[in-house]
Parts: structure tokens; sequence; C-alpha cells
């Protein structure tokens, strides 16, 4: 079954064409990737999925249902997660309570949300650091906490904004695995932006790679390493292995 | 319930809680009729204080309009009161929902058509002006030349048309200051006071955790006004006139600001410990100045631009923060 369906999106910022009739799709249960150099269009592409900008053309549909007309909230309870890639944390909050923000939409009472959020930070090995304001939480640290937030919300599709990037290669496994964990047991599909390309062959059944916000090349991660074009414009330079 | 309420409050803030509740239940009994009304004031800007807090502190949508819904409702319940004698008791029912009311008509303006920030404050002053320059011309509340509540000579306290001694007021007042401190304890511990929080902290991120803005926005500006509004009834009862140029003016919704500024913006206790910095401290200056002779007019204005001044320059989380941590009483960032 197909679970997201991206057809031929566009979306220009004031002449400079971010992304451009870019059709892509997210069988459920499946962890897609999307890569490209900086300024690709990867981002803008989430935040049409997400419901932050609408698009100038093309749909947006998530379990058959059009989505690209609705607001970020309503998108997130239909079930799509997402985390920012420059990350807006709670500052003034803990990091229990950053992550109790997200639990709140599927459990209202709050001991219920606590328990959830708890699990969570556990699992993203922020347990030990819950009562800390989230200002104080270093790079990495942010980044596992918009995880575990959006993780919270209990979502049917994540979508991963260069989560990896800073993170320590031993580090970065902890948290691959963390992904591969939740796609196995609990089913939940992923698109990943990664720079991180160790993550991304080690997540990713697909790969999608964008270029100046068109799609140049798609398919299993061992065609897209060896496509001409991608290796070109991308991985030619950029790789960090 | 109680125990919900209850759960994760440090022991000693209980029984510090517990403590100030008894002197102020106490004071009226060794209070002058002078210090009375000091303690009245110092409760009136705490409710209004933790009132506006709501919106500001918790939702971080900035309200410079706030005399608005004192004023609408005192009008609500002192003219029920003087042209049909209804009781304030009734009347704050039809306070409550006047001030709701324009709470969701400015929200709605607002929120739908994306105004925020500095243009929300404007606009929220732009509906207390036009409140001000529209009530002097409203014949039905006698316009400019002002509502007057009638004043008998009363022997015994009437709390059902609060017609009564001061100490009645202070009650009355400590009754609302309390049950508003709980409710908004309640609230910070609720769904919607961490939606509240989120919202103040990061929108964006906010939005795309499921929160809808425009909603929750929308309820902090009706609850914070709804609250506002028993604010004005009391304020009505108690002093007997309303005067659209004083109780609608800008200064008035400065001066309620002040208090949860000074004392903490977006904190439980901010709000009290403001109000009785900065009343108790003005009058306290008001008597010192007495006192020795000094008859320099603006001397409180003077007063309260000092502290703010030097709170805003070392103390800029306010004066509730650090103290709190000095009374270990913190608890992670809230409260
Ligand atoms: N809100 C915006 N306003 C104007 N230009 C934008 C905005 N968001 C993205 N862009 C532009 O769109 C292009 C694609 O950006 P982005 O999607 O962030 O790329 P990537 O995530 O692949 O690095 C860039 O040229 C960027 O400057
Ligand atoms: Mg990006």
């Amino acid at each position: 079954m197909v679970l997201l369906e991206v057809e031929s999106l566009s979306k220009s910022f004031r002449g400079l064409r971010a992304v451009q009739n870019v059709s892509f799709e997210v069988p459920a249960g499946e962890i897609v990737g999307l890569i490209g150099p900086n300024g690709a269009g990867k981002t803008t592409i989430f935040n049409l999925i997400a419901g932050v900008y609408a698009p100038d053309s093309g749909s947006v549909l998530f379990q058959k249902r059009p989505i690209h007309a609705l607001r970020p909230d309503q998108i997130c309870a239909a079930g799509i997660g997402r985390t920012f890639q420059n990350v807006k944390p709670f500052a003034g909050l803990s990091v229990l309570d950053n992550v109790l923000v997200g639990a709140f939409l599927r459990e209202k009472a709050p001991s219920a949300a606590r328990a959830l959020s708890l699990q969570i930070l556990e699992k993203l090995g922020l347990g030990t650091k819950r009562d800390q304001l989230a200002s104080s939480l270093t790079l990495p640290d942010r980044k596992r906490l918009e995880v575990a937030r959006a993780l919270a919300t209990r979502p049917k599709l994540l979508l991963l904004d260069e989560v990896m990037a800073g993170l320590r290669p031993t580090e970065c496994d902890q948290i691959v695995a963390v992904f591969r964990e939740l796609n196995r047991a609990e089913g939940l599909t992923i698109v990943l932006i990664e720079h991180v390309m160790r993550a991304v062959m080690a997540l990713a059944g697909r790969i999608v790679v964008l270029h100046h916000g068109e799609v140049i090349a798609r398919g299993t991660p061992e065609e897209v390493v060896r496509d001409k074009a991608v290796l070109e414009c991308y991985l030619g330079e950029e790789t960090e292995v | 319930m109680i125990r919900g309420l209850l759960e994760g409050v440090p022991r000693r803030g209980l029984a510090m809680l517990a403590a100030l509740l008894a002197l102020l239940l106490a004071f009226p009994f060794f209070a002058s009729g002078y210090l009375l009304a000091v303690g009245f004031l110092i409760l009136y800007f705490a409710y209004v204080g933790q009132a506006w807090n709501i919106m500001m502190g918790f939702a971080g949508q900035l309200s410079l309009g706030h005399s608005l819904y004192v004023g609408l409702g005192a009008y609500a319940a002192a003219a029920l009161y003087v042209h049909f004698g209804v009781s304030p008791w009734v009347g704050l029912g039809a306070s409550i929902a006047v001030c709701a009311a324009a709470g969701a008509v400015i929200g709605f303006l607002a929120f739908r058509f994306g105004v925020g920030g500095v243009y929300f404050a404007i606009l929220t002053i732009a509906f207390a002006e036009f409140a001000r320059i529209g009530f002097d011309h409203f014949t039905w509340v006698r316009g400019s030349s002002g509502l007057f509540l009638p004043v008998a000579n009363y022997t015994e306290n009437d709390l059902w048309n609060l017609r009564g001694s001061p100490r009645m007021f202070y009650y009355l007042m400590l009754g609302l200051t309390a049950g508003a401190f709980v409710l908004c304890h309640a609230l910070l511990r609720s769904r919607m006071g961490y939606y509240w929080l989120a919202i103040r902290e990061s929108p964006e991120a906010a939005q795309a955790l499921g929160v809808n803005l425009f909603r929750y926005k929308m309820v902090a500006v009706v609850v914070s006004a709804a609250m506002t509004s028993l604010a004005g009834v009391v304020f009505a009862f108690y002093y007997n006139n309303l005067f659209p140029e004083q109780i609608f003016h800008i200064s008035r919704s400065i001066e309620l600001i002040l208090g949860p500024i000074i004392g903490g913006i977006g904190t439980l206790v901010g709000p009290l410990v403001g109000a009785l910095l900065l009343t108790g401290l003005a009058e306290g200056m008001g008597e010192l100045m007495l006192a020795l002779g000094v008859d320099i007019p603006g001397v409180k204005q003077v007063f309260y631009g000092i502290c703010l001044l030097l709170v805003v320059m070392f103390l800029p989380d306010g004066v509730w923060p650090p103290l709190a941590r000095a009374l270990r009483l913190d608890r992670k960032g809230k409260d």
C-alpha cells in the first residue's frame, strides 16, 4: 500500500524555483531517503508535505486523501510527524515538557502523556536529561529532542530532516538502530533527508535524489550511488561516509 | 482532583503558601483602614496581573488593552445594578459574557488574519481606546459625567448587593486572587496549559505537533478577558463611581501589567509578588514623602519607572524566579 504520494509538486519563492515538478511515492512500512546538495529543495518538500507552505501546483496524498490544503496541525493529527532542520525546541521548557506537548496529541490525560514521553525519551537516550531546560542541550541532543517530540505524536509517517548532522559515528549508529527498530517493530514509515551517507545507506530501501528542485535519480541505494548524474552533482564532492 | 493539584508541589512551597494565606486572612484584624485599602489594592493587582499573565505569560500574546475588560466588566454589572437593581452576583454573568465576547472579537480579528506581536498589542490598545471614547457618549451609563452607584449608610455588610465595609471587599478580592491562583496552577498542568507554553515558545513547532494555534490562542484571550471582568465588577462596587476616561485609560492597562512583569512573566507567583512590591512600595513611598513633608507630584510614577528599570536591567526574568531559587522552591522552569 502507498502511504504518501507526492505528485508533480512545485513551489517557487519570489521567482526562485525551489521545487519543480517533483513526484515520488512512499510505500507503507518503508524508509525512503531524500538526498541532494544544499539548496536542492529537500526541506521545502518537507514543508510542503507538512503543510507549512501550500504548493504552487501538484498534490500530496496521505492514505489516498489530499492533504495539501490542510494546516500543519491537521497534517500532524492525520499521522505525519516532522522534525525541523533548524531545530525549534521550546527553549524555556524542560526536555520532558517538550515531549509532553507532542504526546498530548493522542494522550489527553497528563499521566498517560507523561508515561509515553518518558518511554520515548528513554528510547532516544535523553532519559537522564529530562529535567534540563531544552535551551541547555547541545545541538545533537536538540536534534534528538526534535525526533522525540515528533515520535510522541505517534505518527504513521515520520519526516526526518538531517537529524544526524553533528552526531559522532557511534551516536549515529545508535539512532540508526532506533529508527530501524521503530520501522521493524511498529511499522513506522520514514522519509529521511540526510547528508550522512552511512546512515542513508543503512536505513533507506529507496532513495530519491534532488538537484535544483528536480528529481535527477531514484532507485535502491546501490543503483543511486552508481548513477552518473548523482556522482557528478552530489556524491562526488560532498559525501560524508 | 485535589491530590492531582498538589502533586509535585514542593512541601516547603505548600507550607509557605499556607502561611501566606493565613497571614492574608488575619490581616484585616490588625490592619488600619488605610492598610486595609492598600491590602485590597495589592490583591486587586495580583488578581488582574494573574489574568493578564494567562495571555502574555502563558500563551505569549501581549495585551496592552486589558483596561477594556476591567471597564466593560465594571460597567456591565454596575449598569444592571443601577438601572434594574440586579445583584452583582447575577450581573457578573453579563460582565463575563460581554468581556468574553470582546476578547473573542479581538482574538478573531488578530489570529484569523495573522496579526501578531506588536501589531496585536496595538490592536488591543485600539479596542480599549474605542471603548473609552464610545463610553464617553454612551448616555445609558451617563457618558463622560460618570456612573455612580448609590451609597447608603450601611450598618451590616450586604454581600448579595456588595454594599459593605472595606473588610468585605478585601475578603472578596482575597477569594478571587486565591481562586485565580489555583485555577492558573491547574491550567498550567493541563493539556491546554502545555499548549499555551508551546505556542509562546515556538508557534511553528507547536503547530507541527498538532496544536491548533487559532483555537488555543482564542481560549487564552477569552479566559483572560473573562477573569479580568470580575476585577471590574469588584472595582465598580468598591469605588462606586465609573468614568470612561479613567477606567478605560491606557495608563490603567499599563499599570496592571507592571506587577506580573516585575514579579516574573509566566510564573504563578510572579503577579502576587509584583503587586506586593509595586503597590506596597509605592504606597510606602507616598507615606514616607508625607512624613518627610515632601510634596512632589508624580513621585509614584517615577518610582514605578525606577523599579521597572532596575528589574529589567538586573532581573530580566522578574523578581520571583531568582527568589524561588533562593527559597529552593523552583521546579525546573515553572511556577
Ligand atoms: N521560506 C523561503 N523563502 C525564500 N526562499 C526559500 C525559502 N525556503 C527555502 N528557500 C530557498 O529554496 C531553495 C531550496 O531550499 P531548501 O529546501 O531549504 O534546500 P535543502 O533543504 O535541500 O538544502 C533554496 O535556494 C532556499 O534558499
Ligand atoms: Mg534542508
